[in-house]
């Protein structure tokens, strides 16, 4: 399994898991990030937070947050952003 | 017309003594226009304090309507009610405890699913809910078409469109509150189900719970919250119950650790199957107006531009509108003073004439010339918030404030404390939680304000000719340096707690309004002379009796300069002699009076300190004057913000400590290499 670091921008992954304390799943889940979400890399840099999008909003999450959310790919094409 | 009582006690007093007001709280998600709709409501009829025994700001309002009086509380913005944070306990406790008459939710139209998201919490509290569905301006500006009739049939509960900062919907929603609390609307409201996988452990730690669930808690609902992981009312049930029952529920909740993943996930397809009908979203392929600026403010390189135009526009406005008068206030106010002092209280003995004029109407001035700076700099933070593009900027610059363990919305306060270190300690109230809200007020006082540099500017160039600039950037350097190494500091081994996850929602772009931005300039202005302004105000006169008595304001021979005589040794240390010493004391009441002070001491400063002071005891006294303690303002603000007089007197006594070391060392090193 893939996590969001691993999607290009314009990828999008199908929520497969969640990692880490209960307070981050907590607050991940209540954002919309629950398993079988669609999630689109919008930007993802080799350093800094990565933007995503998911339900209709664009949340930025840090590399370390975004390692915890584990994907599986939907699509390689490319989404416009 | 029947106009609503002063706004002295708090709604829960009135119910306990029968409530003779209709209590109605505001709740929503951040970024949904919660504060808007509020001040629409409430217009000036407002009070702003604190939540009880918290750092949290708390509105509450009135409005009236056909002669009946309403109470508006605004509740903390949250994205779910687990007690995550200070924000969701307060909101969920507010609306246990108090029951209000009627509980409205704020939703954004354009992302309505994950603001409905709150409803499914909200609505398993023992209070009526309505909806007001927010922003329908915005959600059309991004192709989204929803269908208000179909959306209150599908939820049961009334809903009402509004796009609050074009003032739309605002009578609506009052003429829907009021109907609602005369019985006058139907209200059935459907609710999420949880999952059958969990419903048995669900029943199970309900009869585990019995009646052990402590007032205003109710039983179903804490077995659920304990399921969904709630540490709060995890650790309150451990007190509550025996231990043997407890070990019981504990079994239950480890072996179904995962079940907020199910039972957020069973809301949110409750959520779809409401919305299904009622929102049509853009066709595939069309970009929204937030995706086309986000191409260039969210990119690495030309987003880092973008924010470096918008911050030269601010410091521009800071220098150009605010220092002149700021400068402008000084002297017409420092006239007036001198002008009392010296007309009417020529009669009265010449240390009343000084108190008066010097020392309460010197303070009082000092407290006003703030003014220009923070209403500059409120109206830009508002603004900015607004739009949505502050969530902008705390995304580019988050890879650089990692390494002090904040976040990329630290960076706007810090930054802006260039221009004054008081509004950059107010500014970290936009920051969501009180570790990294502490830790910028506490690095706040690092950055080199604008008072502080016009001294250095001024000393460097005295001092050190052509190479004054270099000097001047180095000190900069220095200090920033220092931020961040404190920063580190703190972060690592001092402030208790980990560093919060990096969780930002980025909110769809809207022009913003007015009314909030000047509502929330006006009450962080208020704020500053009202509670910070009392403390100036007492320091002021303080200090100035201090460097007037006992010699009748011969600055040498008061008390201050007797201080600095005292701490001679010290400054031969840095080979500073003792007037040098008081000009810097003189600092903590604004860090221009060094120059006034140096001014008084040496009746020919210009010549005079040059000759005076070493080259390697002038670098020391620059620095000092960069590092000391910063002005009673700031000081006052930082005890303000942080709440806490323990981690004021840290931050002084941190600042204390670097001067005397830092300038020491620079002093010894430089007298070392034949500069002193």
């Amino acid at each position: 399994m893939l996590t969001l670091l691993n999607l290009e921008p314009g990828q999008t992954g199908l929520i497969r898991e969640l990692h880490g304390g209960r307070g981050l799943v907590g607050r991940l889940a209540a954002l919309g990030f629950t398993l079988g979400a669609p999630v689109t890399v919008v930007r993802n840099h080799n350093k800094g937070p990565i933007i995503v999008s998911l339900r209709g909003t664009q949340v930025a999450l840090g590399r370390g947050e975004a390692e915890h959310v584990l994907v599986t790919l939907l699509t390689g094409a490319t989404e416009a952003h | 017309m029947y106009t609503c009582p002063a706004l002295k006690d708090t709604p829960a007093m009135r119910k306990s003594s029968g409530r003779d007001q209709w209590v109605i709280a505001l709740a929503g998600q951040p970024n949904v226009g919660k504060s808007t709709v509020f001040n629409l409501l409430t217009g000036l009829n407002q009070h702003v304090g604190n939540w009880p025994g918290k750092t949290i700001e708390q509105k509450i309002g009135t409005f009236t309507r056909d002669g009946e009086c309403y109470t508006l509380v605004d509740l903390p913005g949250t994205y779910s009610l687990t007690a995550n944070s200070e924000e969701e306990r307060i909101t969920r406790d507010y609306i246990l405890r108090e029951r209000p008459d009627l509980v409205i939710a704020v939703v954004d139209a354009a992302v309505l699913e994950r603001n409905l998201y709150l409803l499914t919490e909200l609505l398993l509290l023992p209070a009526p809910v309505i909806l007001a569905l927010n922003m329908m301006d915005v959600a059309a500006q991004e192709g989204i078409q929803v269908e208000p009739k179909v959306l209150e049939a599908a939820l049961g509960l009334p809903v009402v469109p509004m796009s609050a900062s074009k003032n739309v919907g605002v009578r609506e929603l009052v003429e829907t509150v009021t109907r609602f609390i005369a019985g006058d609307l139907p209200y059935a409201p459907h609710t999420p189900t949880i999952l059958p996988n969990h419903q048995a452990v669900l029943e199970e730690i309900h009869r585990l719970l019995g009646d052990h669930t402590p007032h205003p808690y109710p039983a179903e609902w804490v077995a659920l919250k304990l399921l969904e992981g709630d540490e709060e009312l995890h650790r309150i049930m451990q007190a509550q119950l025996p231990p043997q029952d407890w070990e019981a529920v504990h079994a239950q909740l480890y072996a179904h650790e995962d079940a907020i993943l199910d039972i957020a996930g069973a809301r949110y397809e409750w959520i779809t199957r409401m919305v299904r009908a009622a929102v049509i979203r853009p066709r595939v392929g069309q970009v929204g107006l937030t995706s086309r600026l986000d191409r260039v403010l969210t990119h690495p390189a030309w987003g880092t531009l973008a924010l470096l135009g918008i911050l030269g526009v601010v410091f521009w406005l800071t220098y150009t509108v605010g220092a002149p008068l700021q400068e402008w206030l000084d002297t017409v106010l420092g006239d007036f003073a001198a002008w009392v002092g010296a007309t009417l209280l020529s009669t009265a003995p010449a240390w009343l004439a000084a108190l008066v004029s010097d020392g309460i109407l010197g303070g009082a001035v000092m407290v006003m010339t703030f003014v220009p700076i923070l209403v500059i700099f409120f109206a830009v933070l508002g603004f900015l918030e607004d739009t949505g593009y502050l969530a902008r900027a705390a995304y580019i610059t988050d890879r650089f404030m990692h390494l002090l363990g904040l976040h990329g919305k630290s960076f706007m306060p810090l930054l802006l404390g260039f221009g004054c270190n008081v509004p950059a300690i107010m500014g970290a109230r936009i920051i969501e939680t009180r570790r990294a809200r502490l830790l910028t007020s506490l690095l706040a006082p690092f950055v080199p304000c604008a008072g502080r540099m016009v001294v250095v500017t001024l000393l460097a160039g005295l001092f050190f000719g052509r190479a004054a600039t270099l000097v001047a950037l180095g000190l900069v350097g220095l200090n920033l340096l220092l931020l961040a190494g404190f920063g580190i500091v703190l972060n690592r081994l001092l402030l208790p707690g980990e560093p919060a996850a990096f969780i930002m929602e980025l909110p769809l772009y809207h022009l913003p309004n007015p009314r909030t931005i000047g509502l929330y300039v006006w009450r962080n202005v208020i704020a500053f002379i009202q509670k910070a302004g009392t403390i100036i105000l007492v320091a002021a006169v303080v200090i100035w009796a201090l460097s007037y008595f006992p010699a009748d304001g011969d600055i040498a021979a008061s008390y201050l300069g007797q201080v600095g005589q005292a701490l001679e040794p010290v400054g031969r240390w840095m080979g500073l002699p003792w007037p040098v010493l008081i000009a810097l004391l003189t600092s903590f009441v604004a860090k221009e009076n060094t120059l006034a002070a140096l001014g008084v001491l040496y009746a020919d400063m210009l010549h005079e300190l040059p000759l005076l002071l070493s080259p390697a005891a002038a670098l020391a006294f620059i620095v000092a004057q960069m590092l000391f303690i910063p002005c009673v303002a700031t000081v006052a603000t930082l005890k303000q913000e942080t709440g806490s007089w323990k981690w004021t007197l840290f931050s002084l006594a941190v600042m204390t400590a670097l001067t005397l070391i830092i300038g020491v060392a620079i002093y010894q090193l430089g007298a070392l290499v034949g500069l002193g």
